[in-house]
Parts: C-alpha cells; sequence; structure tokens
C-alpha cells in the first residue's frame, strides 16, 4: 500500500510519501524525524491533540481551555469531547493542571491560567 | 505627563516579545499598554494547538505561547498597564491613553505599535440579502466560543478558507455543528495545507474552491444561503448558484492591521501590506516609532511575530541609548511574482538582514533572486511558494556593502 500525505506536525507541510509492506513502513519526503514518526504513525493509528474548553464553574462566563496532554485515537475524538463538554472545574486553575485522568489514554490538562 | 524609555501599544504576543527584547539589551523602562484585561492578545482564544514550534522549540496552544512571554514579561518586571486604551501617538512620541482613572499622558522616548489586526466584515464584501443573525466574523465567533463558552449555531457555512476559517471548522464540528461547506473564491486555499488536512479533511468537510457566497438569506436568523462558481474576473455564474440550508455564516476573508494610531502619528503606510514602512530595525519613517507583528503585516505563524518583534524591540531599545543611526539605507521592492518585500528599507552597512515576502500567487518549484542594479545580493530556492506562507531570504553583510542603489526581488519558475 502506498499513500501520499501531508504532514500536519509543523507548518511546514512536508509531502510524505509513505510504502506499506507487510510490518515495514517507509517514509519519503519528509524534512525532519519527526516527519518520519508521523508518516509511519499515520498509516498505522491516527493520533490527534484534542483542545477545547471547559466550564469554570465558580465564575461566571469563565471558560478555561484545555487539550490531551497526549495525541490521542483520531476515532477517539469525539468520545473525547464528549467527557470535556461534561467536565466543569473550579477556579483557581493553572496552566498544565489536570482536569480529567485518562480519557482514551491521555490526561485533560488545562492551558490557561484563571486565578 | 510620565516619561518612559519605551512604550509599547499592544499586549499579544508582538508586544511582549518586543518589551522582552528591550528589556535584554538594556532599557529596564518599559511599559505595555493593552486595552483587554489580561495580556496575551489573539492568542487567547486560538485555544489550538501548533504554536512555538520554530520559535520555542514544542508544540503549544495559543493561551499557553501566550503564558510563555507572560511569565517573561512578569519575570523582568516590566509595567503592564491593562484595560487602557490608547487614543492617540503623536510623531514627537507622547501617548495618550484612557481607562477607569482617567486620562493618561506618557512622553516615550521609543514607542513599539504592536496593535494587530482586525477581521474584514460582511460590509467590505457586499453580499447580497437580508441582514439576520448568525453571519459572524470567523475570529468573532471564535471569541464567543472558546473565550465565552457560548454556542453560535448548528448548521454553519464559512466563507474564506484563511487559517481562521479551517481552525473554526475543526472548531465548530468539534462542538457537535455541522459544516456544511467551506467556500473559497480564489482557485486556491489561502490557510496552510496541513490546516486543510487537520481540519476539513479529518472531518469530511468539503471545501469549494472558485466559489462565493452569492446571497444571504433570512429574516429574524439566517435560514441559508446561495453559493456559486466565479469566473476568471471573480463574478458570480448565475448558472451554477445553489441553495444551502445553514443557521451560521462565518466570514473568514481577511485580516486589516490595526493602523489607525498610526496614521495618527503622520506615518507613511505601505498601500500592500497595510502596515507601517519600515527599515530592518523595524523603524517607521517617523524617528524612534517603531511597528512589529499583525499591525505591520499578516503573519500566518505567531512564532515569526515573536521574531520580528525581538527586532524591534531591540531596535527601539538601540534608539533609546543613541546607538544605530545609519544613514546608509537603500529601498527593497518587490519584482516579478512578488507581492511586497518587508522591511521596505535596508541598512547596507549592517550585519546580516532577513528580507521577507509573500508571493502573488501559488506557484510549484522557484528561484528567488535579491538584485541591486545587476549585481546579485542573493538566490533562495524553494520546492514550492504560496501565498498563504512568508518567505524568507538572508542578506549576507559582506553583499549588502557593495550596494548603493535599490534592492530589487524577483521570482523565477523553475
Amino acid at each position: 500500500m502506498e499513500r501520499n500525505l501531508t504532514c500536519i506536525l509543523c507548518p511546514r507541510g512536508c509531502t510524505l510519501n509513505v510504502t506499506v509492506d507487510g510490518d515495514n513502513v517507509f517514509v519519503t519526503g519528509n524534512s525532519c524525524p519527526r516527519g518520519r514518526y508521523y508518516g509511519e504513525e499515520e498509516v498505522v493509528s491516527p493520533k490527534r491533540t484534542v483542545t477545547s474548553i471547559v466550564r469554570v464553574s465558580n465564575r461566571e462566563d469563565v471558560m478555561v481551555s484545555v487539550k490531551t496532554e497526549t495525541p490521542v485515537a483520531k476515532s477517539d475524538i469525539f468520545t473525547v469531547m464528549d467527557k470535556i463538554r461534561n467536565a466543569s472545574v473550579t477556579a483557581p486553575v493553572k496552566v498544565g493542571d489536570v482536569i480529567l485522568t485518562d480519557v482514551c489514554g491521555s490526561n485533560i490538562i488545562a492551558t490557561k491560567n484563571i486565578d | 505627563m510620565e516619561n518612559h524609555d519605551i512604550v509599547i501599544i499592544g499586549g499579544g504576543p508582538a508586544g511582549m516579545a518586543a518589551a522582552v527584547a528591550a528589556f535584554d539589551s538594556g532599557i529596564k523602562d518599559v511599559v505595555i499598554i493593552d486595552r483587554e484585561k489580561e495580556v496575551g492578545g489573539i492568542l487567547r482564544q486560538c485555544i489550538h494547538n501548533g504554536f512555538g514550534l520554530h520559535k520555542l522549540g514544542k508544540e503549544l496552544t495559543g493561551p499557553e505561547y501566550a503564558h510563555h512571554y507572560q511569565l517573561e514579561v512578569e519575570k523582568r518586571g516590566i509595567t503592564v498597564c491593562a484595560d487602557t486604551t490608547v487614543l492617540s501617538v503623536t510623531p514627537d512620541k507622547v501617548v495618550t491613553a484612557t481607562n477607569t482613572c482617567g486620562i493618561l499622558k506618557l512622553q516615550a522616548k521609543a514607542v513599539i505599535l504592536a496593535m494587530g489586526c482586525r477581521e474584514r466584515s460582511r460590509g467590505a464584501l457586499n453580499i447580497p440579502g437580508t441582514r439576520p443573525s448568525g453571519v459572524f466574523s470567523a475570529g468573532c465567533a471564535q471569541k464567543l466560543i472558546n473565550c465565552e463558552g457560548y454556542s453560535v449555531g448548528k448548521k454553519v457555512v464559512i466563507l474564506g478558507s484563511g487559517d481562521i476559517g479551517l481552525i473554526m471548522a475543526r472548531r465548530m464540528s468539534l462542538e457537535g455543528a455541522s459544516v456544511e461547506a467551506v467556500c473559497e473564491i480564489m482557485p486556491y486555499s489561502g490557510g496552510l495545507t496541513r490546516n486543510i488536512v487537520q481540519c476539513l479533511e479529518d472531518y469530511g468537510i468539503p471545501l469549494y474552491l472558485n466559489t462565493t457566497v452569492a446571497e444571504i438569506h433570512g429574516n429574524e436568523r439566517l435560514t441559508g444561503v446561495t453559493i456559486a462558481e466565479v469566473d476568471e474576473r471573480r463574478q458570480v455564474k448565475p448558472e451554477t448558484k445553489r441553495y444551502i440550508s445553514c443557521d451560521t455564516l462565518l466570514l473568514s476573508v481577511g485580516l486589516i492591521p490595526e493602523n489607525e494610531l498610526t496614521r495618527g502619528a503622520g506615518i507613511g503606510i505601505d498601500p500592500i501590506t497595510g502596515g507601517a514602512v519600515v527599515d530592518e530595525n523595524r523603524m517607521t519613517d517617523v524617528s524612534g516609532i517603531f511597528a512589529c507583528g499583525n499591525v505591520l503585516q499578516v503573519h500566518d505563524l505567531v512564532d515569526y511575530v515573536s521574531d520580528e518583534a525581538e527586532i524591534a524591540g531591540k531596535g527601539a531599545a538601540n534608539y533609546v541609548k543613541g546607538l544605530d543611526r545609519a544613514e546608509n539605507r537603500v529601498k527593497a521592492v518587490a519584482g516579478n511574482g512578488v507581492r511586497y518585500v518587508l522591511p521596505q528599507r535596508v541598512n547596507t552597512r549592517g550585519g546580516d538582514t532577513d528580507i521577507f515576502l509573500r508571493v502573488t500567487a501559488p506557484f510549484g518549484k522557484v528561484k528567488f533572486t535579491v538584485k541591486s542594479g545587476d549585481t546579485v545580493i542573493a538566490t533562495a530556492v524553494k520546492l514550492r511558494a504560496t501565498p498563504g506562507e512568508m518567505e524568507k531570504i538572508t542578506l549576507k553583510a559582506a553583499k549588502l556593502r557593495d550596494v548603493d542603489g535599490d534592492i530589487r526581488v524577483d521570482l523565477e519558475e523553475m
């Protein structure tokens, strides 16, 4: 199997050619080692970082931005979103605070300070 | 009247990076003025990831990138005057601002303009139809959703495929909305390829090129839009009109550098960039007033905003110290295939100088040639070049020394 992909890891957006031959995956067109890793993973089990917001229950109209600490399987994105949508948090919140643990294999962490 | 060495207008990524660079260049009396309650600027609503890979070597979300610089500003004890709106800047660097305490007047030795940009609105496009609610600029919808927690709509059409439009297509999908279409009047997307992949293809959202919104329907709330293909002259082809039912239309149709204060100070504006004309230190044609970030030229990457702001911050610090009175500047102008070049004036007796440019249309492999008269100063080969991605070419100090006329950048397809 052969696939042409655009690497999404950085704005350079290299065009990757990925060939799968049994258990072996060959990537060409990448400009950095991260691109090779992305190409390999994208054809086997694609992953994405999910970012969203969680309501701060003790502040009026204030949301804290959050992200998955590590990328999650692309097929789990909407499961992750459901969990995030139903969560709430109490201020103060600091960047890096864990909001939810182990959602589809990743913690959900805050990306903003709320005093 | 308060006296300060450097006053920075705007506390977004440009203002913060400029403040840090000015401080680290030895000028400790730096004040940042921002009209919002918190610094961070547009990054506060850009909750998606992909920031900082170039500049900080890690992948951050917008708020995290802002937080990084906010900590750097705090660590240096730089004064931030938040919730304060600047009303005017004079050529002799008096900054007048207002906040709940009244009117402030600050006399600066140098001013750095870092006010960012604003979105082009429906009014600028002359889209026919009614004026229902449900028509938002993409950045406005982004703020409502990401900062204030509102849901703006359930069935969405997006006009414009710049990065904000693409990011919002994904964001609306994640929030459970159905994004029916992204329409782009040009034959190519103005956004980064990676955003077409991860924001549209990942969610199965169609991108229609050479297509625009021809009419807006609905009385109270938007009920639908008519989309249509356009010809080479970007005129609607009536036979291609079709109706899409939707309750929300997001406009991602361009950003305009917010230069009202700049014009008020009598600073010269480049009609192409919409920002000030600057030299290699990002100083405008009014001595001691500098500009950086999206108020100078609309950037695609915040990392490059920070780089540009560091140049301006260092330039302003050197200006305050009485260094840099270069008088050997030549013009840098855009040639074939190049839309604009920045900085527009370059010191030929300085160090290595990076010039930034955008191309006029998408190209495959191209060669850029930087010349003064018949002398070649630099060349650069790129595998592809698109208007959505800013290009950088380094001019070596040794080559610049031989230059005594205008510099011109041309593109040649290979």
